[in-house]
């Protein structure tokens, strides 16, 4: 599987990418984190890809995928065209406008408003991304839960991550509702 | 070289475990376990996370990291230190590998073992800063002046950073020269799953040392042996053409022959010994077309040839780990019953041009800039383009 995360610097975005792909390596799978940023680090675009594969993983840097979670419009527009059709499209509706005409054939967009949920139910717009992870790990499964609690509770500030956690299992709450 | 105390203490918390990091990461902790001493650098993308990993693990194992003024002093500052009997290492990018091109020529004339690290980005001069490439390849080749042979090799995933720098300290010490691996961004900027050695598992090799000063620059062997200073011999390290002593003779013909062709010999001469290269053939067919690559190329080019065996096209696959010395032999032997021969890199045709020159069959080059690596798609676009 493979997945896009793709906004601005400040997003966790990078880490998010970071968190699943962890996620397979402790479910044995093959896996690639990759991810590029601009020479302006902070506030510029963000992407983090993740490949999830069984066998040995020969593309680098991924031209399509089967999920794209965009969390800005320009991320959105920039990338949509190249997500597969019949992919899986997870956005911010309050940060994103969804354009059908640039979108490919039958995909499953899935809107949420996970910067506003993280903001009025934690406090904090950056947990927004576990929300998106806990939303994604649940509709689609890419990693097992259990590994993607144990790469969040890893990878987070220590002190966090009981609230990284909680805005995970939101998500798939969410999700939840969703289905 | 045997690990100290220290050394050991450290690494007994690594050993045997499992991370998943950056290629650069990887490469720091393989200069670790290869028994780092001494590190000096400067900071640039997309060589970066080494430096910084070294600067803070490197003085838990008893080593010394600096970041110096630039990359010229870094390499001045690691050729000294080497002279003390420190393993030692730099990290660079294309900018700051072009600034220690002079300093590695001296490294060369002084026969002084250390290891440099250029994780190639996309130029010439500042060009994409962030963005991978495979510029660097005949730089590191002939980026010094004058008559030189080099040694560099090319990983192609995050486990052969960790491996091949341990490897590159080995040859430093036993061909007493400078070694360079040739990473690039894209495989210095992937996280992959890295396997830690066990550190009795790794033989490290030694250094020759010299019985008699008198011939620490000549002699009878190739490579000679090197004295450590601070261990109560000395020697005159000079840049200039010398004498076996050390002492300069910069007018006298027959010196400067005889020292530059040792130079370049103990290199050359050994070329089999030091020259790696993995191949994937096709067992079942005899291939007509071949695909050759190297370091994060390599990977979207073997994907390639998978793709085309699995549309029932017979294509041969020659990846090389190491980039200089040329895998000549190996490559003619590979290539001696192929009509044509693809070579992808992320440069304009620098490595094609060094295949040509060692088959007979038409070479290809299958070229990628811009700051993204090839897919495998336009690969194997390329392959069935010539295959039958």
């Amino acid at each position: 599987m493979i997945i896009r995360f793709a906004g601005f610097g400040g997003q966790g975005i990078v880490v998010a990418s970071y968190i699943v792909v962890k996620s397979a390596v402790y479910d044995g799978k093959r896996a690639i984190q990759n991810q590029a940023y601009g020479s302006e680090s902070r506030g510029g675009e963000s992407r983090g890809d993740v490949v999830i594969a069984d066998e040995e993983i020969y593309e680098l840097e991924p031209t399509s995928y089967d999920v794209l979670v965009a969390l800005t419009q320009p991320a959105y527009e920039t990338f949509i065209p190249l997500l597969k059709p019949g992919g899986t499209l997870i956005l911010d509706k309050d940060l994103v406008v969804a354009d059908k005409k640039l979108e490919p054939k039958r995909i499953k967009r899935h809107a949420l408003a996970a910067t506003d949920i993280a903001f009025k139910k934690f406090g904090r717009k950056i947990v927004a991304n576990m929300i998106i992870l806990g939303y994604m790990n649940a509709l689609l499964h890419p990693v097992s839960q259990e590994s993607l609690e144990r790469a969040i509770s890893e990878t987070v500030p220590k002190g966090t991550e009981k609230m990284n956690l909680d805005a995970m299992h939101e998500g798939m709450r969410l999700a939840g509702e969703a289905k | 070289m045997a690990l100290d105390d220290n050394k050991r203490q450290y690494l007994s918390r690594l050993e045997g475990k499992t991370y998943f990091i950056l290629g650069d990461e990887a490469c720091a902790y393989g200069a670790l376990f290869a028994g780092l001493d001494f590190f000096a650098g400067y900071p640039i993308t997309p060589a970066s996370e080494i430096a910084e990993l070294i600067a803070s693990e490197l003085p838990k194992a008893g080593g010394i990291s600096i970041q110096m003024e630039d990359e010229l002093a870094s390499m001045a500052a690691i050729v000294g230190a080497s002279w003390t009997g420190a393993r030692t290492m730099t990290a660079t990018s294309g900018p700051g590998f072009s600034l220690m091109q002079e300093n590695i020529g001296y490294a060369i004339m002084t026969e002084s073992p250390c290891v440099v690290v250029d994780v190639q980005r996309s130029g010439p001069s500042t060009g994409q800063a962030t963005k991978p490439a495979q510029g660097d390849v005949l730089q590191a080749r002939w980026g010094t002046h004058g008559d030189h042979n080099i040694i560099a090799l090319a990983p192609n995933s995050v486990q052969e950073c960790f491996d091949l720098v341990l490897e590159c300290f080995d040859l430093a010490d036993i061909y007493r020269t400078p070694v360079i691996l040739l990473m690039d961004g894209e495989v210095g900027h992937i996280r992959e799953s890295v396997v830690m050695p066990q550190v009795s598992s790794i033989e490290h090799a030694s250094r020759k040392i010299a019985a008699r000063s008198a011939e620490v620059f000549g002699g009878e062997e190739l490579v000679p042996g090197m004295i450590h200073y601070g261990q109560g011999q000395n020697v005159h390290v000079t840049g200039s053409t010398h004498l076996a002593n050390g002492m300069r003779d910069v007018t006298t013909p027959h010196v400067h022959d005889v020292l530059i062709k040792r130079i370049y010999d103990k290199i050359d001469k050994n070329r089999e010994k030091i020259v790696r290269v993995e191949t994937d053939l096709d067992d079942k067919k005899k291939a007509r077309v071949g695909v050759i690559s190297y370091g994060a190329s390599a990977r979207p080019a073997r994907g390639a040839v998978r793709a085309a065996r699995a549309k029932g096209k017979s294509v041969d696959f020659l990846r090389l780990v190491t980039i200089w010395p040329f895998a000549r032999t190996q490559v003619a032997d590979f290539a001696k019953d192929l009509d044509i021969i693809l070579v992808p890199e992320m440069n304009l045709g620098q490595l094609s041009r060094e295949v040509e020159r060692f088959v007979s069959g038409e070479v290809v080059s299958v070229p990628r800039i811009g700051g993204i690596p090839h897919t495998v798609d336009e690969i194997y676009d390329a392959v069935m383009e010539v295959v039958r």
